[in-house]
């Protein structure tokens, strides 16, 4: 568990998130697509990093609170180094325009990887009892929200998610009432 | 150690992180502008400077985001700091998160959660492409790098849609080329 999270942190430049679906859904087979987006919407609402909550509850699942430590700790450990590292010598590397390159090139792949996400994710929304209209219209309200008009992105989550969660509510339960 | 900074105040700046720790909803990014003011505007423990390097570093490396508040920490105080930093932003969150996970994974089936997994989908899967337009927006805005830029991003996508390959390789590809100057 330890070695599987440092590896993911490891791959992650400009976000874990994308990484850690990538490896943990994709290829490893831990989660399905829809557990992933329930514990990482919750992990979202919830204080604290998200990527971070979500190594926790995934730990917590498999092993108990070890393997939740060992997820965080996973996650952390090695990468704190690292940072620490750069941060000492950040001066002398800063200089350089191939890092400097090297850099911009990671980024754009962070945010294929972002964008990727999504598309995959859109795959869940099928089966949501909410259905494919309002589920559209809840996530471009989330996009125009957080991407054009620059909302702050705790008062978008705790905004949008009761709204959601009560108009969730509503149609389960207008579904059980006509099986 | 930043000049006017006493160990003495090392139990006040971890209490700071413990409080902010509850109020950082939606990643520790969100209490950025929080930690500005009390350690450059407030406390002048950092600089403008120090501060956006912290940031910007954290997003370079690899990891989580949140690595942004040790290197604060550690520009502060070295590595108590550090330590002090980290250990505060995430001690509360983690026992809430476990806390409430706990509970939720108990009463995965009642009404309320169903809903609750339901409702957030669709405006969690908003986010992930707010995120990556957010983070596609400089290379569309800049002429300079915006045709490799653009290719990078498509072609992750496409990789990531259409093979099974691990993304270290690609952000590798991406720092070669980058390296390059074809992005």
């Amino acid at each position: 568990m330890f070695i599987a999270f440092t590896v993911l942190a490891l791959q992650g430049f400009g976000g874990v998130l994308a990484v850690a679906q990538r490896e943990l859904v994709d290829r490893r087979g831990w989660l399905t697509r829809e557990e992933f987006i329930a514990a990482y919407s919750l992990a979202q609402l919830l204080p604290g990093p998200n990527v971070v909550n979500l190594s926790l509850m995934l730990g917590d699942r498999f092993f108990g609170w070890r393997g939740a430590l060992a997820a965080i700790g996973g996650m952390l450990l090695v990468p704190l180094v690292l940072v620490l590292v750069l941060a000492a010598s950040y001066n002398r590397l800063s200089d350089y325009p191939v890092v400097a390159g090297a850099l911009r090139g990671m980024g754009a792949v962070a945010a294929g990887l972002m964008l990727a996400m999504g598309f995959k994710m859109l795959g869940t929304l099928r089966r949501n009892p909410l259905g494919l209209v309002l589920c559209a219209l809840l996530g471009l309200a989330t996009l125009v929200a957080v991407a054009v008009l620059r909302v702050p992105l705790a008062w978008v989550v705790i905004g949008f998610g009761v709204f959601a969660w009560g108009l969730a509510r509503w149609c389960i339960a207008r579904q059980e009432r006509q099986p | 150690m930043t000049p006017g900074f006493m160990l003495s105040d090392l139990p006040q700046f971890f209490l700071h992180f413990l409080t902010l720790s509850l109020l950082s909803i939606g990643g520790a990014m969100s209490t950025a502008p929080e930690m500005h003011r009390l350690l450059v505007h407030d406390r002048g423990w950092l600089t403008d400077a120090d501060f956006t390097t912290a940031i910007a570093l954290a997003q370079a490396a690899p990891g989580p985001n949140v690595l942004f508040v040790p290197v604060l920490g550690f520009q502060v105080a070295g590595l108590p700091g550090a330590a002090a930093a980290l250990v505060g932003i995430l001690l509360p969150s983690t026992l809430l998160s476990l806390g409430v996970s706990r509970w939720g994974s108990r009463r995965r089936d009642t009404p309320a959660v169903r809903a609750f997994t339901a409702g957030l989908a669709p405006v969690t899967v908003g986010l992930m492409f707010s995120s990556g337009w957010v983070l596609a927006l400089p290379f569309v805005r800049e002429p300079a790098h915006r045709v490799g830029g653009i290719v990078l991003i498509a072609a992750t996508v496409v990789a990531m849609l259409r093979t099974r390959l691990a993304p270290i390789w690609l952000i590798a590809i991406g720092a070669v080329a980058g390296a390059l100057g074809w992005a």
